[in-house]
This record gives C-alpha cells, sequence and structure tokens, in this order.
C-alpha cells in the first residue's frame, strides 16, 4: 500500500484517506488496491476523504472522478468527503466538477446516509 | 541647489511681493472664485501669501527655460503648500474648476507686471510671461491630478465597501444557509460568493444553501454560468444549493438563452426554497393549533 494514502475497513465501508503529499504513482497505486480491496471484502460503500488535500490539478481530478466510477462498477457506493472551499473552486474552474460522483460534507455524513442505505 | 540665473519673474516676486498678492486676490474676486462666503478675506490672504512665497522661493532654484517637473524637489514646498490649501478649500466646498481658476488667477496680473517692467525688451518679457504661464498651467492641472486620485481612492474604497456588505451569508436554521444576492453579479463578485459560501460551509457544517437571486437586476448566460458554477462547487463539498428567486421573466429569458441548470434544484421564491430546504434536512414547520392560550 502507498504511503501516501491508507485504506482503513470501517464496519462494511472502505475509508481511503488521501493525504497532502500525494504523488501521481501513489494515486494510480490507490486505484488499484482500491478496486482489489472492495471485491475481496465485498465492500457495498466507500468513503474517500481529500480534507488534507490542498492543491488538485487536473490529474487529481481525473483520478477521483476514476475512483468513484470504478467502485460504482464494483457495486460499492462513493462518497468523496471533506473537499476543502479553495479545491472546490479549482476544480470547478477546471471544469471538472465530478457529475458522477457523490459528495458528503464529512466522513460522518457520509456514513449516514450508506447507513440509511442499508449499506453499512 | 543650482542658482539659475535671475529672471525678471523671481525679481518681480521678491521686489513686489505684496503688489502681486493683491492683484492676484483681485482677479479672484473679479473671476468670482474667491468664495467669500466660505472663506473671510484674512484667510484668503495668508493661503494665497503662503502660496506665492513658496512660488517664489522655487523660482530662483529652477531653470526657467527647462520642461516644467513639478515632481521635482525645488518645487516640493509649493506641492505642499498647494495640497494643504486644496484639501481646506475643497472640505468647505469648492468646486475643482474654482480650486483651478484659483491658482490660474495669478497669470494675468503677472503679466501685466512684467509689461510695466520689461516694456523695452519685449524679446524677454515674452519668454518670461511664456515661461510663467508654462509653470502655473502646470500646477493648474497638478491640482486637477489631486481631484482625479482623490476621487478614485473614494470609488475604490466604496467598491470594496460594496462587496463586502452585498455578499453576506445568514444561517436561516441549523444546517441551512442563504446568501441573497442584489445588484449585478460580474465575476469578480461572483468569485466573492463562491468563496464566502463555501468558507461557510465548513463553517456551520451545512447541507443545504440558498442562493437567492430576487435583487439580481439582470440574468445573462454569464451571470447564469457564474450560479451554475457556484452550486456545482457547492456540491463538491457535499452540500446542496438550491437556486431561488427565479422570476417568471428570468425563468423565460433563460430558457431562451439557452441556459440549462442540469441537475442545480431552482425554486420561483425563497419561501418554497426554505420549504425544500427543511424537507431536505428533515425538518417540519406546522401550524399551532389554538396559539392564542
Amino acid at each position: 500500500m502507498s504511503e501516501a494514502a491508507s485504506i482503513y475497513t470501517v464496519d462494511k465501508v472502505l475509508l481511503v484517506a488521501i493525504r497532502d503529499n500525494i504523488t501521481d504513482t501513489d494515486i494510480i497505486n490507490l486505484q488499484e488496491d482500491l478496486s482489489e480491496k472492495i471485491v475481496n471484502e465485498s465492500a457495498r460503500g466507500v468513503v474517500i476523504d481529500i480534507a488534507a488535500l490542498e492543491i488538485v490539478d487536473t490529474f487529481v481530478g481525473r483520478i477521483l472522478a476514476q475512483l468513484s466510477s470504478i467502485s460504482r462498477l464494483l457495486a460499492a457506493e462513493t462518497y468523496i468527503v471533506g473537499m476543502r472551499p479553495a479545491v472546490a473552486m479549482t476544480l470547478v474552474e477546471l471544469g471538472m466538477d465530478l457529475p458522477g460522483s457523490k459528495t458528503a460534507l464529512s466522513l460522518s455524513h457520509a456514513l449516514r446516509s450508506l447507513k440509511a442505505k442499508g449499506l453499512a | 541647489m543650482t542658482v539659475a540665473p535671475t529672471t525678471e519673474v523671481s525679481r518681480l516676486l521678491r521686489e513686489d511681493f505684496d503688489n502681486v498678492l493683491d492683484a492676484w486676490f483681485a482677479t479672484q474676486k473679479r473671476e468670482g472664485v474667491r468664495r467669500p462666503d466660505l472663506f473671510s478675506d484674512r484667510e484668503s490672504r495668508r493661503q494665497l501669501a503662503d502660496l506665492l512665497r513658496a512660488f517664489s522661493e522655487a523660482l530662483v532654484q529652477i531653470d526657467l527655460d527647462a520642461p516644467v517637473d513639478i515632481e521635482a524637489e525645488a518645487w516640493s514646498e509649493l506641492r505642499l503648500a498647494l495640497s494643504e490649501i486644496t484639501l481646506v478649500r475643497t472640505e468647505r466646498g469648492v468646486a475643482p474648476w474654482e480650486m483651478t481658476a484659483f491658482v490660474l488667477a495669478l497669470k494675468q496680473p503677472v503679466f501685466e507686471m512684467l509689461q510695466e517692467r520689461l516694456i523695452g525688451t519685449p524679446d524677454e518679457l515674452l519668454r518670461d510671461a511664456a515661461n510663467f504661464g508654462r509653470i502655473v498651467d502646470a500646477f493648474a492641472m497638478h491640482i486637477n491630478e489631486y481631484f482625479i486620485a482623490e476621487r478614485d481612492e473614494i470609488i475604490e474604497r466604496q467598491r470594496a465597501e460594496m462587496m463586502e456588505l452585498s455578499t453576506p451569508v445568514v444561517q436561516l436554521w441549523e444546517r441551512v444557509l442563504t446568501i441573497p444576492l442584489i445588484g449585478t453579479l460580474d465575476s469578480m463578485r461572483a468569485q466573492e460568493v463562491m468563496e464566502n459560501l463555501l468558507n461557510a460551509i465548513v463553517e456551520h457544517s451545512a447541507e443545504v444553501v440558498i442562493v437567492d437571486i430576487t435583487g439580481v437586476r439582470v440574468v445573462d448566460t454569464q451571470v447564469a454560468q457564474h450560479l451554475l458554477r457556484t452550486a456545482a462547487a457547492v456540491r463538491l463539498m457535499g452540500a446542496e444549493a438550491i437556486i431561488s428567486g427565479i422570476s417568471p421573466k428570468i425563468a423565460q429569458t433563460m430558457v431562451e438563452l439557452g441556459v440549462d441548470v442540469g441537475e442545480v434544484t431552482t425554486r420561483p421564491t425563497i419561501r418554497a426554497a426554505l420549504d425544500e430546504a427543511f424537507r431536505r434536512v428533515g425538518f417540519r414547520i406546522g401550524r399551532v393549533e389554538d396559539n392564542r392560550v
């Protein structure tokens, strides 16, 4: 597993914490780790916490969209949580408003939504 | 400090100081820019004397034939005196043109006095008069610059204040925010709105924000674009945006312009938007039966 991103299992939900110093290679590794873990643990919910992320570019934006698309294909509902205002503004500026991804204010908000749907 | 060759102008100002002062004063009176309603004779005379003294002191330091550079060190005393007097006079309601005429009134009496002194040497008279005219003109323009700079500063300050006043984010209810937009929504304000709103979402852990455009005068494609981007950013943060205050007329315009709001929720009134917001955060407002008890 890459050092700049960690995957934890909470209940039946996979929690992905992305740190600020994440590199492009780390992200690609994360993509592989996450897809394998979803299948192995038959997780129905994924929460990607990007509260630590201060800088985004088109690459990170694209990977975030890909992560949620992959999880969705593997039948796990995915939430991106904790986005900072500056990051949100940058993504909108770049035209990457992640139309296919679900978002929530925080980890607890996402968990509540997943529980309400019986996925956690 | 370089001592320039003494000219008749500087000699005149030194030797005939009081007469020049009187004549300047008289010209202002004749041209109606003395404003006796705002300044007593003594006060006005003192102002003129300050200016004239600074003027005459600077004249001996500069080369009259060179181009006028009012930012030069030699003029610093006069610049200072001039801005002080301009400030005092404008504070009491003197108009910019009056202030310019106030200074320009020095030209005519000095020309006349020079003519008397240099009647025998027309070349010298012409040169001195022209040079003197250039300097007085330069200072008249300097006054105008001063007014423009002053006004620009006021405009800039008011713009900043308006910016602050015009983007208040208000908490309507637990987890519900609203930002009532008023006036015009240009790119700069749109940026400000988005920043304030997103920061408020974090601060209040808001889940629903109502962007109310009842007070927005014109909705064109650009304004619509700003609104939709704000809504997109709000969604990325994990909250939901409701755009309210869309009048029937604005709805028609938006469709005619081909604006597609996509999945963004819209409501005609802020009341309807609040209703929807309550539903989403799980509150309900109900009538209290027999509320007069």
